[in-house]
């Protein structure tokens, strides 16, 4: 992979906000979360609050080992239908059925990765993508857990530890904030751990990575496994917070969305991910009542993002940053 | 009348007769995308919306301008082809020197693009079109009903697949384009202009595709959607066979379709995965593809 995303030698936002900056601008972040259920509304931030997750996961991969998948949707949607069953008919607590949606999305990502990782660039993002569509008919035929075309309705949002009902609008805001942030930092630990720095030589030049001695196949596969893992967790919380879990959420189309989010904030930044899916949630929210094709917008940015926009607005952004500096 | 495993043979040879017609457009489909990637380096993920594409501009030859069947086959490839071309030269050029999957994603929001418009302007319940009067009816062969229609298609896939690989392997522009996918500053350096030929391989690729449409129209209905599905399973098909050659993507095409077909017949519940079933344990077993070598 020769991708150059016109990172600085740290290649996160971090790096170029250096300590006291980006810690302020993370609590007025959190702050304005916080804030967020009292101006808009809660479920409109709420799903974007799932996006926004499910697209730092898939940067994960795309932006810090340089592999771009076209299957992200299944573990998105294997894991909504699993949290969704198992919040309805075993009746595990939510934050249980969602560690239960992340085990599922982490083994389809395991089995995905174990069989796409044999090839590089354009055939992993092929082989992702025939692997998820075969996720998606099954998911079509086993109509006993999925509920085929109606998909799985009438989840229970349930109760926190068995104590706090979700059933409360603005509980359950809080409880999706609160996975979101536990799961960025998660994230963010990653990225910016030696890990990380393997991941992102990798990126940058394989064949190096190799001759220095790692295990480069290795690190792809755990790398893969954790970002299905972490958008398992997304779909999950979903599940939960939607109360339904259906084929869109495991069909291509979805794959597709989120790559869009990741190139519209800004492949290989931290926080690019979420700036995007926040973006494409709200069109996304705007266009269903304007009359407007939403998958023909929809491909239009794709385009001008690939053609002029390639670094995302935070990309750009930092781009900014750095010309200023110097 | 016999039996064969406990299968009626009218049904057996029904599917086979079935999956070599879906067999014919993944060979046709897999064609152009491996022409295309020979030349390019891109996966074109229009690739089924350009089909679908081709579909519809035949519905509208038909509609409106009264042109049947056999002006479609000619007209609507020269169309699509020219969409490429213009597709190419404005935009697809640019991303040359970029990595690979910038083509791939630019092409799947070219797709998007199209499959949005023309869902926004016909929905998705399809419109029909009608077999041509010369090749309606079909004859009974004893051991199956075969549809004029059908054999057409499949006669006319086999032709075109054989003509392009004759174009390719044999005549001396082939040599040119191949030449020009080994080391195409070398042969720009023999003054032979290697962008207009790019150019004209997306054109031709997309051209095949829209052929395939055309030939799709009446047999399938002419429906946004009908791309979208096949671009997937004709993806598993390129990787199935390895993207190198010609011939590893027409013959994969073929015996994918008809193994969906023997698939149908004892074991309808797998008949949608079976191709992507074969991907994996092709990768597992050979992950350079059948008939690919690693680049």
């Amino acid at each position: 992979m020769s991708v150059k995303y016109s990172t600085t030698p740290s290649g996160t936002v971090t790096g170029r906000l250096a300590g006291k900056a980006s810690l302020i601008i993370g609590a007025i972040l959190i702050v304005a979360l916080l804030a967020a259920p009292y101006v808009l509304y809660p479920a409109f931030v709420m799903k974007a609050l799932c996006f926004a997750l499910f697209a730092c996961a898939f940067n994960l991969m795309l932006g810090f080992v340089g592999l771009l998948s076209f299957g992200h949707a299944a573990f998105f949607g294997a894991a909504a239908y699993a949290t969704g069953y198992a919040a309805k008919f075993w009746g595990l607590t939510p934050e249980l059925a969602i560690l239960f949606g992340g085990v599922v999305g982490g083994g389809f990502g395991f089995i995905f990765g174990w069989v796409a990782i044999r090839r590089q660039g354009i055939y992993f993002a092929m082989i992702t993508l025939a692997l998820s569509q075969m996720v998606f008919f099954l998911a079509l035929q086993v109509t006993g857990i999925t509920g085929g075309e109606d998909g799985l309705q009438g989840v229970p949002r349930g109760d926190f530890l068995g104590l706090i009902s979700l059933e409360d609008p603005l509980a359950m805001y809080y409880f999706v904030v609160a996975v979101f942030l536990v799961c960025f930092a998660f994230i963010w630990r990653i990225v910016n751990s030696p890990f990380g720095a393997v991941l992102k030589s990798i990126r940058e030049n394989e064949p190096r990575a190799i001759s220095l001695g790692y295990n480069v196949d290795r690190f792809k596969l755990i790398a893969f496994t954790l970002s299905a893992a972490l958008t398992g967790i997304a779909g999950g919380t979903k599940s939960i917070s939607v109360q339904l879990a259906s084929l869109t959420d495991i069909q291509w189309q979805m794959s597709g969305e989120v790559i869009l989010m990741t190139l519209l904030g800004g492949v290989g930044t931290l926080v690019g991910p979420a700036v995007g899916a926040t973006l494409v949630v709200s069109l996304e929210n705007f266009l269903a009542t304007s009359g407007l094709p939403v998958t023909t917008v929809i491909g239009v940015i794709f385009v001008v993002c690939v053609l002029a926009f390639r670094r995302g607005i935070v990309g750009e952004f930092n781009a900014f940053l750095g010309r200023r500096k110097h | 009348m016999f039996e064969l495993i406990g299968i009626p043979p009218q049904a057996l040879f029904g599917q086979l007769l079935l999956g070599l017609i879906n067999g014919s457009f993944y060979a046709l489909l897999s064609l152009g995308l491996a022409v295309i990637f020979g030349m390019l380096n891109v996966i074109n993920f229009a690739h089924g919306a350009l089909y679908m594409l081709g579909a519809f501009v035949a519905w509208f030859l038909l509609e409106y301008a009264g042109i049947g069947y056999w002006g479609a086959l000619i007209l609507a490839p020269v169309v699509v082809g020219l969409v490429g071309i213009v597709i190419e030269k404005t935009m697809l050029q640019r991303l040359y020197k970029l990595d690979h999957l910038y083509g791939l994603l630019f092409t799947f929001g070219i797709a998007l693009i199209l499959e949005g418009a023309f869902k926004h302007e016909f929905g998705v319940s399809g419109q029909s079109y009608a077999t041509p009067a010369l090749l309606k009816g079909g004859t009974n062969l004893g051991f199956m009903f075969l549809p004029f229609y059908r054999g057409w298609v499949v006669v006319l896939s086999i032709l075109v697949c054989l003509a392009t690989w004759y174009a390719i392997e044999k005549t001396r522009l082939g040599s040119y384009l191949r030449a020009a996918t080994e080391n195409p500053r070398l042969v720009q350096a023999f003054g032979i202009n290697v962008p207009v030929m790019i150019t004209l391989t997306y054109g031709v690729g997309v051209a095949l595709a829209g052929l395939a449409g055309v030939m799709a129209a009446p047999i399938y209905s002419v429906n946004p959607l009908m791309g979208s599905h096949l671009i997937i399973v004709v993806f598993a098909v390129v990787v199935i066979g390895g993207m190198g050659s010609i011939f590893g993507a027409v013959v994969s095409g073929y015996m994918l379709g008809l193994l969906e077909g023997l698939t149908k017949v004892f074991l309808p519940e797998a008949s949608n995965i079976v191709v992507f079933v074969i991907m994996v344990v092709v990768l597992l077993l050979r992950p350079a593809g059948l008939f690919g070598r690693e680049r």
